[in-house]
């Protein structure tokens, strides 16, 4: 019954600056057979990242050195389109990653993002763009991303403020639970169907 | 958690003290989507967000297990089976029976149809004449109605705004959220109007206004908005038309799409199984009439796009935003000036092996699906059957129709249609998602390239290493024939 938490991370990190990429691509269809949420991780970004005879793809980020351990994703424009799917976060999560830091995400994407404990980071493209030419020269650079203060920082970088839900920073902060809180509401739910038969 | 949830509630103070009495009476214009939303806040608490309660929510087996197992650890129920209706679509095989789905989705299946038993939900389940794709059997069955709000753990839920109703995609932490309490939690959206002035010209369909309105804005073009489609074009399009339109407004970002109610709405839903009745249905129409977008509203944001200028439209990239004129050469990354955007047609032309610059037309084809809960309703086989009557796909061309639902297979079976198809040496399936999403066994081999009638071609998502190009049935159905991307206005003429 617990909701994940989160107050603050520092971390490397790993950069998949392509724009547009599609939860299709972060999961697989053919990994929705599934009726928990087990071993996803595994399957993340499986289609780039393991070449055809299912070994790793040296070429593709995650299986670059600098990649193991890392918690936060520095990806590009519209993250997380196409499916609902929430297979995506617990995906991400499963691997081992806390934020995705990009400078727009898709609706659906963000809202199943923070349910999971994963944090949306919105950056503007000037900061995005210098997050990701700095990472390019300094592999082990590292990230900190303070929820109470809303803000994202690395190594030269003066803490960025980046928006998020309040709601959703409360529930985060304080391991809020989603699903309690709406059956609080349950009186007035039989108001509205009262009202409305 | 309990400190969190004590600490929140002690800040707004008792929930009871924000009730909203039902709709609120205001005398400023609003559109659609304001009058829908209004009418179904439960409650707003200062900071958090509305208590939006959920008229319908509709349940397949892919999003769905997790969201029970919810329910199942907290010994809680669905709250208002009524209200929910589940199906089986995606990991179904349309060859017939279970015997053909693998294991995983054998399981994934029954799993549907214990935890609708177990909640007392009603299902179309295999043996179901009705089943079909979620987005089909809603406004089939008559489930779908001007006014309500409509979930569904799938993001094509924007298909359902075609009926004058606010439908969209949840995730499958808010698919336990409805199960359990009927309610979701959401923020309002920002409004965008689309709209499509003018008239269709012959062998341009719905379908080519929506893969239009993509290659415009883009993918991400809509986000943070619900869509109202408005205009001409859109008044005269049918139900199914509009429901095509609908469909596709998550490929811009938006998470609904809706249009207002009118009489073509109405005649669609009078006389369906769950549609209202007698007393109860001239209640209902009179109260629709009232839900068209008010003159002097004003959205957020306004799109335009002129009908009477596009031509049929095939996608050339990996995603729906990356679309073309079916006559029109392909776009040359030099062209754009943003880096990013640059690298990502560079990629998407190179995973679909295609050459900027090069004519799309003429595009040697593998397979062609006529399917899927953008293009399966009966009008998009009658459309397709038409324009392939008396001819035959081509000898290297796999051509697979797969009805949205097994109403939609038998109505057209009634017709004939079926003997069209067959003649042609299509193959006619059961119905189900199929090859839209390729979970089933129906998929594309690496580096086949299909012309779909469904709605993403993202990478593999027709099958690993395929490639996909959509377009409308009627495109579809010329470059089966031909046996590469064929324009279809010259076999209409
Ligand atoms: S037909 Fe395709 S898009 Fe529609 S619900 Fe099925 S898988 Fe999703």
């Amino acid at each position: 019954m617990s909701a994940p938490k989160f107050s603050t991370l520092t971390s490397r990190c790993v950069v998949l600056p392509v724009q547009d990429v599609d939860t299709d691509q972060i999961i697989p269809a053919r990994f929705l057979k599934v009726t928990d949420k087990l071993g996803l991780g595994e399957k993340l970004f499986c289609d780039w990242r393991y070449l055809d005879d299912g070994s790793p793809n040296p070429k593709f980020v995650l299986n670059q050195p600098e990649a193991r351990g890392a918690q936060v994703l520095v990806a590009g424009h519209n993250f997380g389109c196409g499916s609902s799917r929430e297979h995506a976060p617990w995906a991400l999560v499963g691997f081992g990653f806390q934020a995705v830091i990009s400078t727009m995400f898709a609706d659906i994407f963000k809202g199943n993002a923070v349910k999971n404990g994963l944090i949306p980071v919105v950056i503007e493209p000037a900061a995005h763009a210098a997050l990701v030419a700095q990472r390019a020269g300094q592999p082990d650079l590292e990230i900190t991303i303070d929820l109470k203060s809303q803000t994202v920082s690395w190594l030269g970088q003066m803490p960025l403020m980046f928006p998020i839900d309040p709601f959703s920073r409360t529930c985060l902060l304080e391991g809020v639970d989603e699903l309690g809180y709406l059956q609080k509401f349950q009186k007035q739910a039989e108001a509205h169907e009262a009202a409305h038969a | 958690m309990e400190r969190g949830l004590r600490t929140l509630s002690e800040r707004v103070g008792d929930a009871a003290l924000h009730l909203k009495p039902g709709f609120q009476m205001s005398s400023s214009p609003k559109t659609l989507f304001q009058k829908i939303w209004d009418s179904h806040v439960v409650a707003e608490e200062p900071g958090a967000p509305t208590v939006l309660y959920i008229d319908l929510h509709l349940v397949h087996e892919v999003t769905s297990p997790q969201a029970f197992s919810v329910l199942k650890e907290r010994g809680l129920k669905v709250r208002r089976p009524g209200r929910t209706v589940a199906t089986m679509d995606h990991s179904i095989p349309t060859k017939g029976g279970y015997e053909a789905a693998d294991e995983p989705g054998r399981i994934q299946l029954r799993l549907l149809e214990s935890n609708a038993q177990a909640n007392g939900v009603r299902i179309y389940g295999l043996d179901s004449v009705q089943r079909g794709i979620v987005h089909v059997i809603g406004p089939e069955q008559g489930f779908t109605q001007p006014g309500m709000t409509i979930v569904c753990g799938d993001s094509h839920t924007s298909t359902h705004g075609a009926f004058g109703s606010l439908g969209f995609g949840i995730g499958t932490s808010e698919v336990g959220h409805v199960l359990a309490t009927q309610c979701l939690l959401q923020r309002k959206p920002k409004t965008c109007e689309v709209r499509i002035d003018g008239a269709l010209r012959p062998g341009v369909t719905a379908k080519d206004i929506i893969l239009a309105v993509l290659a415009q804005i883009g993918v991400g073009g809509g986000t943070g908005h619900v869509f109202e489609y408005t205009g001409a074009a859109i008044r005269a399009l049918d139900m199914e038309g509009r429901m095509t339109v609908c469909n596709m407004s998550i490929e811009g970002g938006a998470r609904a799409g809706m249009v207002a109610p009118d009489d073509k709405t109405f005649n669609f839903v009078n006389g369906r199984e769950f549609a209202p009745q007698g007393a109860a249905w001239d209640k209902a129409v009179a109260h629709w009439r009232t839900l068209p977008t008010d003159a002097g509203a004003t959205f957020d944001k306004t799109v335009t796009l002129d009908a009477s200028t596009l031509e049929p439209m095939v996608t050339f990239g990996t995603n729906p935003g990356q679309g073309v004129a079916i006559t029109q050469p392909l776009p040359q990354p030099s062209s754009l000036a943003d880096a990013n955007e640059r690298a990502g047609l560079e990629k998407s032309l190179a995973y679909m092996k295609f050459e900027a610059g090069k004519p799309i037309l003429g595009q040697p084809v593998d397979v062609v699906f006529l399917g899927s809960c953008t293009n399966s309703r009966i009008g998009d086989l009658r459309a397709a059957a038409g324009l392939l009557k008396g001819r035959k796909v081509a000898k290297n061309v796999r051509m697979m129709v797969v009805p949205g639902s097994q109403s939609v297979k038998l109505a057209a079976e009634a017709e004939g249609l079926d003997k069209i198809f067959k003649a042609a040496d299509a193959d006619w399936r059961e119905a189900g998602c199929s090859m839209c999403i390729a979970m089933n066994g129906d998929q594309l081999s690496p580096g086949q390239l299909a012309v779909s009638t469904s709605n993403r071609n993202f990478e593999g998502r027709q099958g690993k290493g395929g490639r996909t190009v959509l377009a409308s049935p009627l495109t579809a159905v010329a470059s089966a024939v031909a046996g590469r991307i064929a324009d279809p206005r010259p076999l209409m003429s």
